[in-house]
């Protein structure tokens, strides 16, 4: 197995972590009280199947998934995750939108939830931040 | 008195900019060399309390921080209610010109911050004699768009959390919670619509690209800072405009984004104070 399917497999299975840290974090859930939808986050190769209902995570699954439907996807290599959840960012990689700028991520579909929950979605992909400090 | 006031004074002023009256309010503190300071897109002058409470500045400068039309305590004009709000290069620039006047400021610093770090430009392009320096922060000749700015006016998101969040990722991480939320707050408070006009000058109508190289920096010297953390205006955004105006000082702010002056002003006046002791001596 090569360096980059190593990475890929612990940085998707850290991802896995996201449901029990949002759990943990009330605040957020607060902030996503009328966040309601369903989508596809990619971590480098590996596709997650998410729904939210009140901003809690109702249903979370690890693909690869045969044409499954959602609102909107945001697809980042893996390099744009390693780095977006180390504990300082680089500068240019602390930022969906600044990863989206340089070409390591994208955002696609329907964008008015994206729009609308932008600050709660920035935090939630976020989350796995904190599992470097908790090891 | 048993409470602790800070030195900084707030006032009203009528300028009639474009053949209309507005009225407009303005914050400053100390005295010496005026130092004029522009806000960023869609926020206000409360990002510059920082450099108003600090002694070492308002010592020798008389701090001023004005809230354009339309943002912070100024109103909009009078009927603005059929129109939608444009900020252009040349309202921009008559506005500045236009408050160092009533005020009958001589020779002032104007110091900018992302659309008042463009605009700066414009000013040395322009005005270069009316100004004793000129310092851009977060600016440059032009930037690459990274989002689209339909979504800062939109029926079914929420202005004011639509425009903190996507300004949120140029806050370094490195800057104290309290400073990051500060900023933030105040674009929450943005009237509808605002800071899509303001952007309407940063992406459409001011590209000074073709324009920068009639800078000529012995009439005003030109000062360019920006934070590394800034990825709308990058460094390179920043370095790439400098090279092509002669005499012009960059300098790169370490753990700092595209707010210097509110997201970490202990940080900011480490990189500003040696520049406005530079510009004393002028």
């Amino acid at each position: 197995m090569n360096d980059a399917l190593v990475t890929g497999d612990a940085l998707a299975s850290r991802f896995t972590e996201l449901p029990r840290l949002l759990e943990a974090d009330r605040d957020l859930i607060r902030r996503g009280a009328f966040f309601d939808c369903r989508f596809k986050a990619e971590i480098g190769p590996v596709p997650f199947d998410i729904r939210l209902d009140g901003g809690r995570i109702v249903v979370f699954e690890r693909g690869p998934f045969v044409m499954r439907g959602w609102s909107f996807a945001i697809s980042g290599s893996l390099q744009a995750w390693e780095h977006y959840w180390r504990p300082v960012p680089a500068p240019g990689w602390h930022d969906l939108f600044a990863l989206r700028k340089r070409g390591e991520m994208t955002i696609e579909g329907e964008l008015q939830p994206v729009m609308a929950h932008l600050q709660y979605l920035k935090d939630l992909l976020a989350l796995p931040r904190q599992i470097q400090t908790e090891l | 008195m048993a409470v602790s006031l800070e030195p900084i004074v707030g006032r009203y002023m009528s300028l009639e900019l474009g053949g209309r009256q507005n009225r407009v309010y303005f914050e400053e503190a100390g005295q010496g060399i005026p130092l004029v300071c522009l806000h960023t897109a869609g926020a206000d002058g409360r990002q510059f309390r920082h450099l108003m409470t600090d002694e070492a500045v308002t010592n020798h400068f008389r701090v001023m921080a004005f809230d354009m039309p339309w943002h912070g305590k100024s109103l909009p004009p009078e009927g603005w209610q059929r129109e939608e709000y444009r900020l252009t290069t040349s309202s921009y620039t008559e506005m500045i010109v236009a408050f160092c006047r009533a005020l009958e400021l001589e020779r002032p610093v104007v110091m900018g911050c992302s659309i008042g770090g463009r605009i700066v430009l414009n000013l040395a392009i322009e005005h270069a004699r009316l100004f004793r320096a000129l310092i851009g922060l977060e600016s440059a000749d032009f930037q690459t768009p990274w989002y689209d700015t339909s979504w800062l006016n939109h029926p079914e998101v929420h202005g004011g959390e639509v425009c903190a969040a996507l300004v949120s990722g140029l806050i370094a991480p490195q800057s104290p919670d309290v400073s990051r939320h500060e900023t933030l707050w105040m674009y929450k408070q943005g009237g509808p619509g605002v800071f899509k006009g303001d952007l309407y000058f940063y992406r459409v109508d001011g590209d000074l690209r073709s324009k920068t190289a009639a800078i000529d920096t012995n009439i005003c010297p030109l000062y360019l800072m920006t934070g590394e953390y800034d990825f709308s205006c990058e460094p390179t955004d920043t370095q790439r405009t400098a090279r092509g105006i002669s005499g012009t000082h960059v300098t790169v702010m370490k753990e700092v984004g595209h707010f210097p002056m509110s997201e970490n002003p202990a940080q900011f006046r480490r990189y500003l104070l040696p520049v406005l002791e530079e510009i004393r001596t002028l």
